[in-house]
């Protein structure tokens, strides 16, 4: 076996000064050859530590090594088993903390570049005339509907049709996906990849009834009486905002209400699309998540000479992935640390014009185990904007919570759930992703799916609760 | 699709939708609001449900043309199709026996207001209908309010239909006359709303007015339809659209409503441009 290189297999990626200006995704992906050799690196260990690292226990050695022998076909066969929205996760998927970040190679040197395979194997599918399709088990005649189609409900989706049960989704937007269509960037996840994935999951027979608020048109206890069970996957979407004066002037967005115009109503495109956005000079974004990162890199795709985030902690506890704080300042994106917004400051008009911060310092840890941000007295100053966008997180959304009895929900607004069976204290509903975790990621939402299909599945076998 | 089942013109500019939407028209209640998008470029229009019949299955929207999308749902015909169409949205009118109420509607706000008043009238309330418009020209819905009132008066701002005022002039009438009004209900215009909630709130009336802030999800998730109701922060989607016209911060709505007025402009200028083109109304084609 030739010598494996320490280094993994870089991707290309497009120019920071280029792709500031535009919408494209960043990364190129691999070359077929490229793909070769960073399959090449991987140990195919006997335990791997990498599929203990992923929440949906992908079986990656298994697509890695017929990648390696270019045995593409082969490789998203062994993909679609346990996984229906790779070019999902090889994208958006924290990988450094997961399968890389369990990955042997990486004790010495750079691990395998799981994601970037991931994203390959599912990207050269997409070039080919017919895609892998799932084995789907004899009907069962049990009837199963999903609330919502984000990641949870898309992976509880694709298991419970592959085990033969009649699958319909729920959607109140116009669009499938949740949060991969109205929250993450066409620069860091394409749309047209969530349609295509959402189209696979539809093909294997999973019926999509988009424009439809369950809780409004129809309760969780009215689907009761048509389905045998109930998948309640709604994620997060209430914004939180700081509370603080000024925050209602114009001007200052959610980033709910920032992604959701460029990315789903594509106003980017304005007026070629008829959704507005304000496409400020001076924009502040306050937060230090990802979505924090996408609305910063979108203000400046959106024109903005200065992209400033705002965040009271230092670098060492953003909580976004460290490939999106690194593209953020690679293309030019002004940090602010250990800073916190105290108000704002408007014109005449109502309009945001000057954001008023503090600077912080950092005390003893708090309950989240990270030291606390402490205001220094007198520290105050202000920075100039015309476009504030506040990223500092999501609760759930009541509106499912609100309108079903019986079900127990937390002080927080999730629902209770058994983490190991999605369980809620209703019989029959199921639930997993935000809507119980809080705000969190992709890839844990699509392990929740999956942990609460495999009991749905025995639910509807057994009729055990 | 949802398809158009039945269009009319109720004045200039104002327009009068049937929908084929069954699902929608079996669950809508007075005081909901739906949100459609004409095509796929199109934005999301949130409009108040005028009426439903359920057992046709039929959902209607007025709408007044004042956008370039409005004006472009404005040119469809029977049988067009409109390609989403999302509701019931939020919370219906809280309707209930009060005694005397007084339903106030102000120019497109008098399609909302009717299905407020039948209910009201319905749940064993002496119904006072105040209508206002611009002139007589634009006075809509006066027979089917009639029907469902116990007394209706219209006014124009011009006097060109015999009596001229603005709806607060007809309600100080009312009260003038030693009416004792249990509540109030007025939807029209921010700024209408908000005279209103100032006049019955120095004689103590309870006043429900509903808030058109702009909104783009309308679930719950965007947060751009916050409103300042009672110095507390709630979102017209899903906490509204009604609230207590004497708690609203109605200056603050005002403001936000304009966060677009320079993109409108050019939208409806484009439109314009577009339509005197090819005359298809979409850009392009």
């Amino acid at each position: 076996m030739a010598k494996i290189s320490p280094k993994r297999t870089p991707m290309k990626e497009q120019a920071p000064e280029v792709r500031r200006h535009n919408f494209d995704e960043v990364p190129f992906g691999y070359t077929p050859e490229e793909a070769k050799v960073e399959a090449q690196r991987c140990l195919r260990c006997k335990k791997p530590g990498c599929v203990e690292g992923c929440p949906v226990q992908v079986d990656i050695p298994g697509f890695i090594r017929h990648i390696a022998e270019g045995n593409f076909l082969e490789a998203m066969k062994v993909m679609k088993r346990t996984n229906v929205l790779p070019a999902i996760c090889g994208r958006v998927c924290p990988q450094e903390t997961q399968c890389e970040g369990a990955c042997v190679l990486g004790k010495k040197m750079e691990p395998v570049a799981i994601g970037n395979l991931e994203r390959f194997i599912a990207d050269w599918e997409a070039t080919q005339p017919e895609c892998v399709m799932c084995e789907i088990q004899p009907a069962t005649g049990k009837k199963v509907a999903v609330i919502g189609s984000g990641p949870a409900g898309l992976t509880l989706a694709g298991d419970m049709r592959k085990l033969g049960h009649e699958v319909t989704i729920f959607e109140a937007l116009h669009k499938p996906g949740g949060v991969l269509m109205y929250g993450i960037p066409e620069f860091r996840l394409p749309k047209a990849i969530v349609e295509r994935e959402v189209n696979f999951v539809r093909s294997m027979g999973v019926r999509l009834e988009l424009n439809y608020v369950v809780g409004k048109l129809k309760t969780v206890d009215e689907l009761l009486e048509e389905f045998d069970a109930v998948f309640i996957g709604t994620g997060a979407g209430l914004p939180l905002f700081m509370n603080i004066p000024g925050e209602n002037y114009l001007g200052v967005y959610s980033a709910n209400e920032y992604l959701t115009r460029s990315n789903l109503m594509k106003a980017y495109l304005f007026p070629q699309y008829d959704t507005p956005i304000v496409k400020g000079k001076n924009v502040a974004v306050v937060g230090g998540g990802n979505v924090a990162m996408d609305a910063a890199r979108t203000a400046l795709r959106l024109g903005a000479q200065r992209s400033i985030l705002i965040y009271r902690r230092s670098r060492d506890e953003m909580p976004a992935r460290a490939a999106e704080i690194h593209h953020a300042e690679e293309e030019g994106v002004e940090f602010q640390l250990l800073t916190n917004p105290v108000r704002y400051i408007a014109d005449e008009n109502g309009w945001v014009r000057e954001v008023e911060c503090i600077r912080m310092e950092l005390g003893e840890p708090d309950a989240s185990g990270r030291r606390r941000p402490v205001p220094v007295p007198g520290s105050e100053f202000r920075i100039p904007v015309d476009t504030v966008v506040i990223a500092i997180g999501n609760s759930p959304n009541p509106l499912i919570p609100q309108t079903t009895p019986g079900l127990e929900v937390s002080k927080r607004g999730t629902i209770v759930v058994d983490p190991d069976t999605g369980r809620t204290s209703k019989r029959g509903v199921f639930a997993g992703g935000d809507i119980v975790t809080g705000a969190a990621t992709v890839i844990l939402a699509m392990g929740a799916g999956r942990i609460a299909a495999r009991s749905m599945d025995e639910y509807l076998r057994t009729g055990r609760w | 699709m949802v398809k158009i089942l039945k269009k009319s013109i109720l004045a200039p500019g104002v327009k009068r939708l049937e929908l084929d939407a069954p699902e929608i028209a079996r669950k809508a209640l007075p005081g909901q609001f739906v949100v459609l998008r004409i095509h796929e470029e199109g934005e999301r229009i949130p409009l108040t449900i005028a009426d439903a019949r359920p057992d046709e299955g039929v959902l209607v929207i007025v709408f007044q043309e004042v956008g370039k999308s409005t004006m472009l749902l404005g040119t469809l015909n029977d049988g067009d199709g409109i390609m989403d169409l999302i509701g019931p949205l939020g919370r219906p009118t809280e309707i209930e026996r009060f005694g005397t109420v007084v339903c106030v509607g102000g120019g497109v706000g008098t399609p909302e207001i009717y299905p407020v008043a039948r209910a009201l009238r319905q749940a064993n309330n002496r119904v006072i209908g105040i209508i206002g418009f611009r002139n007589r020209e634009l006075i809509l819905m006066e027979e089917e309010m009639r029907r469902v009132v116990d007394e209706l008066i219209v006014c124009t701002d011009d006097g060109s239909n015999g009596n001229k005022g603005l709806v607060t002039d007809m309600l100080q009438q009312v009260i003038d006359r030693g009416e004792k009004i249990d509540r109030c209900f007025a939807v029209g215009p921010v700024i209408m709303m908000k005279m209103v909630s100032l006049l019955t709130k120095k004689y103590g009336i309870p006043t429900i007015v509903s808030l058109n802030p702009i909104m783009l999800d309308a679930t719950g998730m965007c947060g751009v339809c916050r409103v300042e109701v009672d110095g507390q922060t709630k979102f017209a989607c899903v906490d509204g659209p009604e609230f207590d016209g004497h708690k609203v911060n109605f200056d603050l709505l005002m403001a936000r409503l304009k966060t677009y007025v320079n993109e409108e402009r050019q939208a409806v200028e484009l439109f314009r441009q577009a339509q005197t083109g090819c005359g298809c109304g979409r850009r392009g084609a």
